[in-house]
C-alpha cells in the first residue's frame, strides 16, 4: 500500500457537520454529530447496520433535513433545498442501491437529466464519447451504447459512479460501494477513490468492511446507535479496535454458545436443482437440528435457489423430505410440508407495512383463526399477545402499523408470523439485515433455540461473520452454483471468500499491488 | 432506533384526535357539509321525501360501487361495469320475454337468477383474463367494456330491449317503487348489500386476503395466499353487484337501451374514491363508498334545486369532486406519514 504525506495545507474543512441530529417522529436516530471533511482526505464512517451511517450521509448531501444543527460548506452554514441543490455546491452522493434506468444505455444514463444538445436534438455522439472517457478514467472499458440491463452489478455500479462524478464535485460521498463487488473490483474502486483524493477531492466513505476501511481512510469516525463514538486517524486504529468501537462490547458474546444439535437424521435432500437463470445443479442435504449457512456474493443465486425450492419460483430437480420425494407446486405446498422461507426483502415481501401487527401476524395462518368464514379476532389478539412476549416485539402501541416498527421488531414480527405455521425447516434469508446489535443477538439466540428444539435452519447471509458465528456448516455459492463447503475449523472468512469469488484473497492483493 | 415497551394509552384528547383516521371520517364530514349547503339553497332539500328520493336514485351506483370497493381494495380496477349493467339488463329482459317458464312470478324469479348468473360470469371473464393472462385490469376491462356494450347494441338491434308483458312489468315495478317499513325497497337493498359487503370485507378471511393482496401482492404470495383466486373473486363479486343493481334498474323503466349504464363506471369509481378507499389498494371502506354514491346524487339534486349552476354541468361538478377528494386524501396521508 502506498504511503502519503497528510495534506497539511488544507486547514479549512470543505464540509462540516455541526451538532446535527435527526428524528423520525419521536425516535431520534442521530444525536449531535459533529465532524469535518478536509479537501484531499478520505474520511471513513463506520458502524453496524442501523448505527445511522446512511442517515448521516443523507443529511450531509441534502436528501434529508436535520432536526437540529447545521451543515457547513467552507465554514459557511448552508441549508440544502434538496440533493440537486447540494450537487450545485459540488457535493455528490454515490448511492448504495443502483439507481439507473435498465432499458437505457450507459451514456443515456450518465447524462440523464443533463443531456448534451445540438440545437433541439440530443447529441448522442458527444455523450457517447464523453461517457466512454468517464468510464475509462474509472479503469473500466464499457461500450457506452450498451444497455444497463446487460451489465453486471459491479459494472452498473461503475456507471453510477461515473454518472455522479460527471457533476463538478468537491466532495464525493460513497455509501457502502463495495457491498456487491469481488475483491478485484473492490481494489479497482479503491484506486479510483485514491485518485480522487490525490486531486484534492474530499471523500466520505461509508462501510462496515473494516480491512477495506483501513486500506483507504485517512481518518475514521465510528458511529454506534446514532451517536458519534470516536474520530481517529486511521493509523491509530487496527480493525480489531474499530470492531470494538462499533459494537461497544466484546464481539464473542454476540453469538450464542455453539451446541452440537445436529442429529444423524437427514430431513431434506436436494439433488440437481435448477432455477432457470439463477441456480444450476444445486445438491445438498440438511439434517435435523442443523444450522446450515449459505454464503456468497450478492447475485450468486442463493435467494433464488431457495425461492425455487419452496415453490415461489419455477425450478426443477429432486427434493426429498424425510426420505420421501416431494413436489411443491406453490409456496402453500411447502408450507403444508413444514418448510417456511423468510424473505430477505422484509418490507417488500415479508410484511404488509400499511397494516397493523395483528393482520400481519396471522396472515399466513388465517385458517387457524376462523370459525366458518368468520375471523375470531379475540384469538388473533391472544396470539399477538403471545408473539409480543415470546419474540420480545417492542411496539409503543398495539395498533401500530408494521411499517412503524424498527427493522429489528419487523424481523421479530415476521419470525412470529412464520412460526405460527409450526415449521420443521426454517429458511431465513439475511436474518439481521438492517437490524440493531441488540436484536441481532436475540435473533441468533432464537435460531440456536430452533435447532435445539430439533428443527433445521438454513441461514442465507452476506455477513460472513454471522454465518461463522452461528452455523454448523456453510455452503458457498458462486455464479448460480454451490462451489464449496466449509465446516469446523475451516469456517473462516478467508476460506469462504476463496469459494465465493473464485480467487484467493492474497492473489487479489498481489494483483492490485502489481497494478498500483 | 430506540424502542419503548407497550405502555398504557395516557395521551390526551388532542393526541387521540390526531390519531383518528381522517380519511375514514372525511367523506361523512363532506356529506354533512353537502346537507348544510342543500338546506341553505332550498328548504325543500331536507324534506324526507326528497332525501328518500335521492337515496333511491343513488341505489344503482351505490350497489355497483360496493363491488368496486372489493376490486379496488385488492388493487384492481373494473371499467366495464356500466356496459356490463346494460348487457345483464338486456339478457335478463330477453329471457323474461322468452316465456320459457309458466307463471309470471316464477319467470321473474328465474330472471333474477339469470341476471345474477350473467353478472357473475361477466365478472369471472374479467377476473380470469386479468389473472391468467397477467394483463393490466385497466386494459382488460377497457376491452370488455367495449365488448359488453357492443353485444348489447347488437342484441337490441341498435335500439332498445323492452319488457313485452305489461302484467309482468306491473308485477316487477314495486322492486323499484315499493316501500317497506317506510323505506323504499332500493334503500333496503343498499343497506343489505352494504351490510353483506362490510361483513365479507371486515370479518372474513377472504376480506382479509383482499386487503392483503391490495396492500402488497408479493407479501400475500409469500404468505401462501391464493392471490389469483382472491383477485378473480373480487371481479365476480363486482359482477354480482352489477346484477343486483340491474334487478333494481329494470323495473324502473322496463327496458334496456344502448345507453343504459353509460358512464356508471366513472360514477362507481368516483364513489369508491371519495369514500376513502385508496385507488392503489390495501384500504377498503364499504360505508364510505355508499356515502360517496349518495354524495354524487345529492350534488345533482342540489344543482337541480338551486338554478345557480346549470344541471348540464353535473358531470363537470362530479369530475371536480373526484379530483378534490384525491387532493384531500393525499394531504391527509402526507400528514400521517
Amino acid at each position: 500500500m502506498e504511503t502519503r504525506e497528510p495534506t497539511i495545507a488544507a486547514t479549512m474543512p470543505v464540509l462540516e457537520a455541526r451538532g446535527i441530529a435527526k428524528a423520525f417522529g419521536p425516535v431520534e436516530v442521530l444525536t449531535d454529530i459533529s465532524l469535518t471533511v478536509m479537501p484531499g482526505e478520505v474520511h471513513a464512517i463506520i458502524g453496524e447496520n442501523g448505527a445511522g451511517k446512511s442517515t448521516l450521509m443523507k443529511l450531509m448531501s441534502g436528501h434529508l433535513q436535520p432536526t437540529r444543527g447545521t451543515v457547513a460548506i467552507d465554514g459557511e452554514p448552508v441549508h440544502f433545498a434538496g440533493p440537486v441543490d447540494a450537487e450545485h455546491r459540488g457535493l455528490v452522493l454515490v448511492h448504495q442501491e443502483i439507481l439507473l434506468a435498465p432499458d437505457l444505455t450507459v451514456a443515456q444514463n450518465i447524462f440523464m437529466g443533463r443531456e448534451l444538445k445540438r440545437g433541439l436534438m440530443v447529441n448522442d455522439r458527444e455523450m457517447n464519447r464523453q461517457s466512454a472517457e468517464a468510464v475509462h478514467s474509472l479503469g473500466a472499458d464499457i461500450d457506452p451504447t450498451t444497455q444497463i440491463s446487460r451489465l453486471s452489478i459491479a459494472r452498473r455500479q461503475l456507471v453510477q459512479i461515473a454518472r455522479a462524478l460527471q457533476v463538478p464535485h468537491r466532495v464525493v460521498i460513497f455509501d457502502e460501494p463495495t457491498a456487491s463487488l469481488t475483491p478485484f473490483e473492490t481494489e479497482a474502486l479503491l484506486k479510483v477513490i485514491r485518485d480522487l483524493r490525490d486531486k484534492g477531492v474530499a471523500v466520505l466513505y461509508i462501510s462496515h468492511r473494516l480491512p477495506e476501511v483501513g486500506a483507504i481512510a485517512d481518518r475514521i469516525t465510528v458511529l454506534r446507535d446514532g451517536k458519534l463514538i470516536a474520530t481517529r486517524n486511521a493509523s491509530e486504529l487496527q480493525p480489531v479496535d474499530m470492531a470494538r468501537l462499533m459494537v461497544g462490547r466484546d464481539m464473542s458474546k454476540l453469538y450464542p454458545e455453539r451446541e452440537d444439535t445436529t442429529s444423524r437424521q437427514t430431513v431434506l435432500e436436494v439433488k440437481n436443482f435448477d432455477v432457470p437463470g439463477y441456480a444450476r445443479d444445486a445438491s445438498f442435504s440438511l439434517r435435523k437440528g442443523e444450522i446450515l449457512g449459505f454464503a456468497g456474493l450478492i447475485g450468486a443465486g442463493r435467494t433464488e435457489l431457495f425461492e425455487g425450492l419452496v415453490g415461489l419460483r419455477t425450478g426443477h430437480g429432486d427434493i426429498k423430505l424425510n426420505g420421501a420425494p416431494v413436489k411443491f407446486h406453490g409456496v402453500r405446498d411447502s408450507m403444508a410440508a413444514g418448510i417456511v422461507y423468510l424473505s430477505e426483502d422484509r418490507k417488500g415481501k415479508g410484511l404488509l407495512l400499511a397494516q397493523d401487527l395483528r393482520t400481519n401476524l396471522t396472515l399466513a395462518t388465517l385458517g387457524k383463526f376462523t370459525k366458518g368464514p368468520l375471523i375470531e379476532r379475540k384469538r388473533e389478539d391472544k396470539s399477538l399477545d403471545k408473539a409480543i412476549s415470546d419474540f420480545d416485539i417492542r411496539a409503543r402501541r398495539r395498533d401500530l402499523l408494521a411499517g412503524q416498527l424498527s427493522g429489528g421488531n419487523q424481523q421479530k414480527l415476521l419470525l412470529a408470523k412464520m412460526m405460527l405455521l409450526e415449521p420443521s425447516i426454517v429458511i431465513i434469508d439475511e436474518p439481521t439485515r438492517g437490524i440493531d446489535i441488540g436484536t441481532k443477538e436475540q435473533i441468533y439466540k432464537f435460531i440456536a433455540s430452533l435447532a435445539k428444539a430439533g428443527k433445521s435452519v438454513v441461514v442465507i447471509s452476506s455477513e460472513m461473520q454471522e454465518l461463522i458465528g452461528i452455523c454448523h456448516r456453510i455452503l458457498v455459492m458462486r455464479s448460480s452454483r454451490i462451489v464449496g463447503e466449509v465446516m469446523g475449523e475451516a469456517m473462516t472468512e478467508d476460506e469462504i471468500v476463496v469459494y465465493a469469488t473464485g480467487v484467493k484473497v492474497n492473489e487479489a492483493e498481489l494483483y492490485s499491488a502489481g497494478n498500483a | 432506533m430506540s424502542d419503548t415497551k407497550t405502555i398504557a394509552d395516557t395521551r390526551g384528547f388532542g393526541r387521540k384526535f390526531a390519531d383518528l383516521d381522517k380519511t375514514a371520517v372525511a367523506p361523512f364530514l363532506a356529506l354533512a357539509a353537502l346537507f348544510l349547503l342543500g338546506a341553505l339553497v332550498n328548504p325543500n332539500f331536507l324534506s324526507v321525501d326528497n332525501l328518500l328520493n335521492v337515496l333511491t336514485r343513488s341505489s344503482f351506483i351505490a350497489i355497483i360501487a360496493v363491488g368496486a370497493t372489493f376490486v379496488i381494495s385488492a388493487g384492481g380496477l373494473d371499467l366495464s361495469v356500466g356496459s356490463m349493467a346494460a348487457l345483464v339488463a338486456g339478457i335478463m329482459i330477453l329471457f323474461l320475454n322468452s316465456g320459457a317458464i309458466d307463471g309470471d312470478t316464477a319467470m321473474l324469479a328465474a330472471g333474477v337468477v339469470v341476471a345474477l348468473g350473467v353478472g357473475a360470469l361477466a365478472g369471472l371473464l374479467n377476473g380470469t383474463i386479468i389473472t391468467i393472462g397477467k394483463i393490466e385490469p385497466f386494459i382488460v376491462t377497457l376491452g370488455t367494456m367495449a365488448i359488453f356494450r357492443s353485444v348489447t347494441v347488437w342484441l337490441a338491434d341498435g335500439g332498445s330491449i323492452a319488457m313485452k308483458s305489461i302484467a309482468m312489468r306491473n308485477m316487477f315495478r314495486p322492486v323499484y317503487t315499493g316501500v317497506f317499513l317506510g323505506l323504499p325497497f332500493p334503500v333496503w337493498l343498499i343497506i343489505a348489500v352494504g351490510l353483506l359487503g362490510a361483513f365479507i370485507l371486515y370479518k372474513t378471511s377472504f376480506g382479509r386476503h383482499v386487503i392483503a393482496v391490495g396492500s402488497n401482492e408479493d407479501v400475500a404470495r409469500y404468505s401462501g395466499i391464493h392471490v389469483n383466486r382472491v383477485r378473480a373473486m373480487t371481479y365476480i363479486l363486482q359482477g354480482i353487484c352489477v346484477a343486483i343493481a340491474v334487478v333494481v334498474y329494470v323495473p324502473r323503466l322496463g327496458a334496456a337501451t344502448t345507453t343504459t349504464g353509460m358512464l356508471w363506471e366513472l360514477q362507481a369509481i368516483t364513489a369508491v374514491v371519495i369514500g376513502g378507499t385508496a385507488l392503489r389498494g390495501g384500504v377498503g371502506r364499504i360505508w364510505g363508498t355508499i356515502c360517496g354514491a349518495f354524495m354524487l346524487e345529492i350534488v345533482g339534486n342540489i344543482m337541480v334545486l338551486s338554478n345557480i349552476v346549470s344541471e348540464y354541468l353535473i358531470g363537470a361538478v362530479q369530475g371536480t369532486i373526484i379530483i378534490i377528494a384525491m387532493l384531500v386524501q393525499r394531504t391527509l396521508q402526507k400528514k400521517k406519514a
